[in-house]
This record gives structure tokens, C-alpha cells and sequence, in this order.
């Protein structure tokens, strides 16, 4: 896109390929050819029908696997071959399911040490580290810093994707993939994770992908909305030409770019 | 019986609980934090039994105790490494390192099942020696049982609260959460099941020398026996505290002993320990999961039967 403003990119994915199955009966290709370029900062949302590659898209950056050809550049180092959990070391990550990110036999606090991820293997949290923890904590406005020393799986959905979501954000990653992270709430905790995020990635300028179903919040949140269909990048759109978008226009571009009838009720819905 | 038998018994029951408290603390690692039921516990416990023999006879009785934890290091780092890095289920790899460890135990030996320490200078033997005129003289087995577990725990509890240990944890709790996160599986599990070994080989070890004698079998069915104790130690401490559960597991392998113990006073036969622990295991495994069933197995009898149930 625009590289004369001096913006500088964040993540890039270059002719990114990826078949399952490859050379049998059940081959998908998954990803095709895709090519993107995040600028730091930048706050994308990601909209396209199940199966459009989306979440594999994720994966592909988090390095869940391994990619069949193209490279991806995060921060300007080549991390196409670096295993998952060296990326994962500065690329937060929160799924649809809320009992995924964090350990639900450990405390709130622990998993907080773990995702904080500071200091040496034999290194244990200090007073000062735990206060800040709790003044982290505080602003979620969930209570959770009275309950530092109880299990993590004795919290709600909300209170666990909310907690999953300061995990991910303690160490200041370069990069936020937020995975339908509101999916599974119910629609008043949704929002308030929801406003909870938007929160906490404007503060810090963090770089963020969010995959959606909800065309609205799509348009809403970020300043970017991407489309993917059939493991392409279909449709990709910013600035005063996104502002314009409502909806109903979305849908039409669907409709448009992938050539087909729009057959997902959760996206009708939304 | 009399009072002095008694305290008699209840001495012998508390020092080998003590060794076995080991393995149990091993497991407590293995199995509780890390969630992998390691089925190499017994050739482990008859390896560290081995090399601090064999070590010990040859005239290292302090050398003794570390050359057998390394053994159960390595055993520890081979069974991981199955596991973790070639695709071997964790169960198997824990049944294949348990098989090839009865060869290499019988190798370290010399090739016989049977090593004798009846004239070989131990820990144990040493110690003796330095509280001959003391009060303490008798004490010397408990005395070492002690410092080793009071050890083994302090570590544990220490070790358990730090990243490392944390991350060790995760492992267990949410395999999901760790594999797309920054822990690597593969490290944490290695680093976990290299101690968890060490402490099973400082426990076969430390009871050989007691007993001054190593048998091939020693270790057979110690990991049935050791999950027995720490199920038993669960229902003392439930989900408390790291350090408190370490302690209940030391108790759940003093309370299964004296249950032994006991059952030997009342003439049964000593080749009936391995069934008992085996009936421990499962009624502590399967008791809380027949509770919960509990109620709809009796909806289904009296909806067979045609009573309350059906009525409505």
C-alpha cells in the first residue's frame, strides 16, 4: 500500500500457500497465494463465511504449522520457519473458547507470571511484579484483583476470556490475534470484552487482526476490514471508503467478490 | 501385642514409607502437575537401586546417591524423549523404557539379579557408625528417610512455584493453552520427567542400602503401589497448597504402609501387597467418578423396574 509515508510494517505475508492433505483424495488448499502487509499500529478486522480460511490464516502466522511456500516477515525478521513457541513469545493470541488460554487448576496469579513471561526459567515473581499484576487486574473491573490466589477455573467465561485477554497483552506483543474472541460470551459480557479490547489496543498501539462474524463491529472497531474467501484475500478496504461502508454494502461486496450467493446465516444475522 | 512391638512396627512402617515416599513425591511431579502417567517408575526404582549398589560396593557409599539420580535422570530424559519427540504415546514409551530397563539393571549388576551389601560400607552403614553412642543410634534409617524427603519436598515446593515450574504445570492443566503459547511442551515435559526419575532412582536407592540388598525386582509394581499413596495423601490434602500436598502425599504413603502392615499382622500373606495397592488405585480413581454416576444409575434402575421414575 501506501510505503512513502514512512509508516513502518509490522507483518507481511508474501505469496503465503498452504494445502492440507496435500495429494490425496481430501487435498484443501487453505490458503492460496495470499499476500498482506500489516502496518504497526494498524487494528484489522477480518470477515469472510467458515471455511474461508481465516482461522488457518492465524495459524499460519503463529506458526501452528508450517507454511507450504511464501514467507512471513513479522517486525522484519523472517519468521516463516521459527517454531510456534518462539513466536508466540511476541504474538498474543485468544481463541473462541475462553477455557483455552489460560490454567484452569492454577491461580490467577500464577497464570499471570507465566504469561508475563519476564525474568529467568528459575525466577519467581516478586511483591512489586504481583502489585502490578493486581493494578492490571483492577482495570478490567471484574474484581479479579481480590481473587488472585483462586483458581483460574473458577471463573465465567467473560472473567477467563477477559483475564486471557491481559495475558496476551502483558508483555506487550507485536502482534494481537484475537480469534472470535467474543463468540462463546453471552452478547452483554461480549461487549464489554469487546470495549475491554478496543481499550487496551488503543492504549498501547498494538498491532491487531481480529476475525469476526459480526459485520457491524467489522466496520466499527479498527481501521481496516479485510475479506477472505477460498483462502484469497477478496476484498480489502481502509480510510474514507470504509467509512462509507455499511452493512449492506459489505454483504454486496461479498456477494461480488466471491461470485456466489452469501449462504451463512451467522453472517445474515449479525 | 505389646506396646514396644507395636511402636516396633509402626518405626519399620514409617521408615519404608518413607523411602517409598520418594517415588511418591516423583509421581506427585510426574503424574499430578505434569498429567503424564509415567510407567517406567518401576525399572527407574530398580535403577537407582542398581547403580547406588553398584557404586556403593565399589567403594563410593556418598557417590552412591548421586550417580543413581543421575541414572534416573537419563532414564527420565530417554523416556521424555519418546514421547516428546518421536511419536511414541506417553504410556508406551513409559511400558518400552520399563521393559529395556530390566535388561540394562541385570546388566549393571554383572549379570546377576541379586547384589548383596551385607559387608559394603552405605550411607546407611556410615551414619550408623558416627550415632553408635548417641540416642539417636537406632534412629539412623529414619534419620536419612527424613532428610531425603523433608529435601525432596522443600525442592518441590521451591521449584514448582518458579517459571520453570509454573510453566511445568501449564503443561498438565492445559495442554491446549501451552501449545500456543510460549512453553515448549517438549522442554517442559523433558525437564519435568528427568526430575521426577531422579527422585524414583534416589528411592530404590535408598531402600536398597536400607534393606542392603538389590534384587531385580525390587522396583515391580512400585508405580502401582506409589499411585495408591498419593490418591490416599489426595484425600488428606485435596487442592490446597503446593507444599501441603507434598506433605500429603509423604502421609498417603505412611497411612498405605500401616494399612499393609496391619494386613500382614492379620496372617495375610506378604505376595498379597500388590493386589491391595492395585485395589487401592482403583477405588481411588474410579470411587469419586461411581459417586457421580451414583444417581443416574439409580434412575435407570427404577425407570427398568418401573418404579418413582415412570410414574410421573
Amino acid at each position: 500500500m501506501n510505503q512513502t509515508n514512512g509508516d513502518k510494517t509490522m507483518l507481511k505475508l508474501l505469496n503465503v500457500c498452504k494445502t492440507f492433505h496435500p495429494g490425496t483424495p481430501d487435498a484443501r488448499v487453505a490458503l492460496d497465494d495470499v499476500t498482506l502487509r500489516v502496518r504497526k499500529g494498524e487494528f484489522i478486522s477480518i470477515i469472510g463465511a467458515n471455511g474461508a480460511g481465516k482461522s488457518t490464516l492465524f495459524n499460519a502466522i503463529c506458526g501452528s504449522f508450517y507454511v507450504d511456500r511464501g514467507c512471513i516477515v513479522l517486525d522484519g525478521d523472517d519468521v516463516t520457519m521459527m517454531p510456534e513457541h518462539r513466536r508466540a513469545k511476541v504474538i498474543g493470541r485468544l481463541f473462541q473458547d475462553p477455557m483455552r488460554g489460560s490454567a484452569p487448576g492454577m491461580s490467577i496469579e500464577e497464570n499471570l507470571v507465566l504469561a508475563a513471561g519476564q525474568g529467568g526459567w528459575l525466577s519467581t515473581a516478586g511483591k512489586k511484579e504481583k502489585q502490578a499484576f493486581r493494578d492490571r487486574l483492577a482495570l478490567l473491573d471484574m474484581g479479579l484483583e481480590d481473587r488472585m490466589k483462586q483458581p483460574v477455573g473458577l471463573l465465567s467465561g467473560g472473567q477467563r476470556q477477559a483475564l486471557t485477554l491481559m495475558m496476551a497483552t502483558l508483555s506487550m506483543p507485536k502482534l494481537l490475534l484475537l480469534d472470535e474472541h467474543t463468540a462463546a460470551l453471552d452478547p452483554g459480557t461480549a461487549e464489554k470484552v469487546l470495549a475491554l479490547t478496543t481499550k487496551i489496543v488503543a492504549e498501547n498501539n498494538l498491532t491487531c487482526l481480529m476475525i469476526t462474524h459480526n459485520m457491524q463491529s467489522a466496520l466499527d472497531l479498527g481501521s481496516r476490514t479485510i475479506m477472505m474467501d477460498a483462502g484469497h484475500i477478496v476484498f480489502d478496504t481502509t480510510g474514507e471508503e470504509r467509512a462509507s461502508l455499511t452493512v449492506e454494502d459489505l454483504l454486496e461486496k461479498f456477494r461480488e467478490a466471491s461470485g456466489k450467493k452469501l449462504d451463512n446465516d451467522r453472517m445474515l444475522l449479525a | 501385642m505389646s506396646l514396644p512391638m507395636i511402636l516396633g512396627l509402626g518405626q519399620t512402617a514409617l521408615e519404608l514409607s518413607l523411602f517409598n515416599a520418594l517415588t511418591v513425591l516423583a509421581l506427585f511431579l510426574s503424574y499430578s502437575m505434569l498429567n503424564v502417567c509415567d510407567l517406567s517408575t518401576d525399572g527407574c526404582f530398580t535403577l537407582g537401586a542398581a547403580v547406588g549398589a553398584v557404586v556403593a560396593i565399589v567403594g563410593h557409599p556418598w557417590l552412591s546417591i548421586p550417580a543413581a539420580m543421575g541414572a534416573g535422570m537419563l532414564s527420565g530424559l530417554v523416556t521424555a524423549t519418546l514421547q516428546t519427540r518421536m511419536g511414541v504415546n506417553s504410556l508406551l514409551a513409559g511400558i518400552i523404557v520399563n521393559t529395556g530397563l530390566y535388561s540394562v539393571n541385570i546388566w549393571i549388576m554383572g549379570g546377576s539379579s541379586l547384589l548383596n551389601m551385607n559387608k559394603t560400607s552405605t550411607v546407611f552403614s556410615m551414619l550408623k557408625d558416627a550415632l553408635k553412642d548417641t540416642a539417636l543410634g537406632a534412629q539412623y534409617s529414619l534419620i536419612i528417610g527424613l532428610i531425603a524427603v523433608t529435601a525432596v519436598i522443600v525442592f518441590l515446593s521451591l521449584f514448582l512455584r518458579t517459571r520453570l515450574g509454573l510453566a511445568i504445570r501449564a503443561t498438565g492443566d492445559n495442554p491446549d493453552m501451552v501449545r500456543s503459547s510460549s512453553i515448549n511442551p517438549v522442554f517442559t515435559t523433558t525437564v519435568g520427567l528427568c526430575i521426577s526419575n531422579s527422585f524414583t532412582a534416589l528411592s530404590g536407592c535408598l531402600l536398597a542400602q536400607s534393606q542392603k540388598s538389590v534384587d531385580v525386582n525390587i522396583g515391580s509394581g512400585m508405580v502401582t503401589v506409589a499411585l495408591a499413596s498419593l490418591l490416599i495423601g489426595g484425600v488428606f490434602m485435596g487442592r490446597r497448597s503446593i507444599p501441603l500436598r507434598a506433605v500429603g502425599a509423604v502421609i498417603g504413603a505412611f497411612v498405605f504402609r500401616l494399612v499393609y502392615t496391619v494386613a500382614l499382622r492379620f496372617n495375610l500373606p506378604a505376595f498379597m501387597l500388590k493386589l491391595i495397592s492395585s485395589v487401592i488405585v482403583v477405588i481411588a480413581i474410579s470411587g469419586p467418578y461411581l459417586k457421580g454416576q451414583l444417581p443416574l444409575i439409580k434412575r435407570q434402575l427404577a425407570a427398568k423396574f418401573g418404579k418413582a421414575g415412570t410414574e410421573r
